[in-house]
């Protein structure tokens, strides 16, 4: 059975897309047929992230409005066999959406996908509603500081009172945290909250903490999602949150200030 | 013409003022209980002006020697300025004896209260701060907001319902309202969150949002946490805001929330 994603948080600029694009490519990259959806009608990203703005011909709004078939509208990306892209419309605003398009999409979508990512807009306003709606589980990025982590409360409240699982009364949606933009060395200096700080306020469980990275940028200008960083803690970090939402039980690593030459000279870690 | 330095300015002010409600005419009555009181807290008026309320004596028609009785007032450190109500011949006896006139009190504070309170000589209505206690620390505007549902919970009590109860994080931006009856929460609740009842509110996690029990102005309502991280406190109108940090004795901790006077209480929660 497919299952629904949405990557969410409320805030804008705190990594939807970057999250979206690195943990779809992610999936694919163990063998899962995926695909991911551009919500922010208007406001087109995930194209750029993913280095395939240049091939984006039809986008999402197209095909709810059965101007073109959704084979024409996926795009193939260029570093995996098993992902494809439904890029956003640039010309168009949040309102082209509607739920009846959407859910047409998604159900028709999960005939050939194992998972479907959403990437959300940013805000609580149709964009956002529309990308949460369906979801199944739910990848609540946060960033460490208090601004981030209440849009991610407030995100939550939605999700738990007008999704359609809890319309319809199902089985709530799964949510797992994802902490990003972690700088351990401003947590300790106070300057961040630590991973804990947002637990013991959004209280869901942590899937995975995406250390502060100058590489990210890099990756986002070049088109390619960090995931496929060689050598970067990013990609390593992306890849373990692939791998804990598959189900393996792995450490949680960059929670911690790196220790530096010396440190680790003298033995200390 | 030259132009004078202005010697003084008239202005018009909204200060706050305590009233003091007579409800006799029984003078010796009343200074024996007016010592009384008094007597609990010595230094608590300090020469506050004080406004004499005679709604409740009004009909009576009888008199009362208001200079004997601002002398006396005097003595215990309450200064009468004026009154606020009464018959044409009483307010006509008070400023024969000096006393000013205050328009009339708004009317809806007057008949209910009289009707259902216990025959206690005085009400102060609102009370000042007491600074060693974690009180209310709003003035009058802020008091206000509890005179009109106090006189509704009076008149109409509202039917008991089943307590809600809510078993999952009540997050910022959401609001829940137990009408008619208690709310009980077994999870955190966040800044941002409402939770409003017309009974009690029960918070069995920390509590950071808001918690408003007794929104039709039930005074009897209360509210307990068990961890106190509030954003805002009320009960039956009574509110309390924490831009000065929640107080240490109860932050972070089980606490309870009621209601004394117009003041709100906020208490550790004896074990």
């Amino acid at each position: 059975m497919a299952k629904v994603i949405v990557i969410t948080s409320g805030k804008g600029g705190v990594g939807k897309t970057t999250t979206s694009a690195s943990f779809s490519s992610g999936l694919a990259l163990r063998g899962n047929k995926t695909v991911v959806i551009d919500f922010d009608v208007g406001l087109r990203n995930l194209d750029l992230i993913m280095g395939c703005e240049r091939r984006v011909v039809y986008d999402i709004i197209n095909v709810i409005n059965g101007e073109v078939s959704l084979k024409q509208a996926l795009i193939k990306d260029k570093n995996c066999d098993n992902l494809f892209i439904l890029p956003a419309s640039q010309t168009r605003d949040k309102d082209a959406l509607n739920l009846e398009g959407v859910a047409r999409i998604l159900e028709e979508l999960k005939q050939s996908f194992d998972f479907i990512v959403c990437d959300s807009p940013a805000g609580i306003e149709s964009g956002a509603f529309m990308a949460m709606y369906f979801a199944d589980e739910a990848l609540v990025v946060t960033n460490p500081e208090v601004s981030s982590v209440r849009d991610s409360d407030r995100i939550l409240g939605i999700l738990a009172a007008k999704s359609r699982r809890a319309v319809e009364g199902l089985e709530p949606v799964r949510e797992h945290l994802l902490v990003t933009r972690y700088d351990p060395k401003r947590v300790n200096a106070g300057e961040m909250l630590s991973v804990t700080d947002i637990q013991e306020i959004l209280r869901i469980p942590l899937l995975g903490v995406i250390p502060e990275s100058e590489s990210v940028l890099k990756a986002s200008n070049s088109g390619t999602p960090a995931i496929h960083l060689d050598k970067s803690d990013v990609a390593d970090a992306y890849r373990d949150v692939v791998g804990r939402f598959m189900g393996e039980d792995l450490p949680m690593r960059f929670v911690a200030e790196k220790a530096g030459f010396l440190k680790r000279l003298l033995g200390g870690r | 013409m030259s132009i004078e330095i202005p010697a003084f300015k008239i202005k018009t002010g909204t200060l706050p003022v305590l009233q003091l409600h007579i409800l006799t005419t029984d003078m010796a009555q009343l200074k024996e209980q007016l010592a009384l009181r008094l007597k609990l807290t010595p230094d608590f008026f300090a020469s506050t002006p004080i406004a004499l309320e005679l709604s409740a004596i009004a009909e009576s028609g009888a008199g009362l020697d208001y200079a004997e009785l601002a002398a006396f007032m005097l003595e215990h450190g309450m200064c009468a300025a004026g009154v606020v109500g009464g018959s044409a011949g009483q307010r006509a006896a008070a400023v024969q004896a000096g006393l000013g006139l205050f328009t009339d009190a708004p009317a809806r504070n007057i008949p209910k209260r009289d009707a259902d309170q216990a025959p206690t000589v005085v009400h102060v209505v609102e009370l000042h701060e007491q600074p060693e206690l974690p009180v209310f620390s709003g003035g009058a505007a802020e008091n206000q907001p509890a005179d009109p549902p106090m006189a509704q919970a009076v008149a109409e009590t509202p039917p008991v319902r089943a307590t809600m109860v809510i078993d999952r994080p009540v997050r910022t931006g959401q609001r829940i309202y137990a009408e008619g009856g208690n709310l009980v929460v077994l999870a955190i609740v966040n800044a941002g969150a409402e939770l409003i009842a017309d009974g009690d509110i029960h918070v069995y996690a920390p509590m950071r949002g808001k918690a408003i029990a007794g929104a039709q102005g039930n005074e009897a309502a209360r509210i307990f946490v068990q961890g106190m991280e509030a954003e805002l406190l009320s009960i039956a109108g009574c509110f309390k805001v924490f831009e000065e940090g929640i107080p240490e004795n109860v932050r972070g901790k089980p606490a309870r929330v009621h209601l004394e006077g117009s003041r709100l209480l906020i208490l550790p929660l004896m074990h």
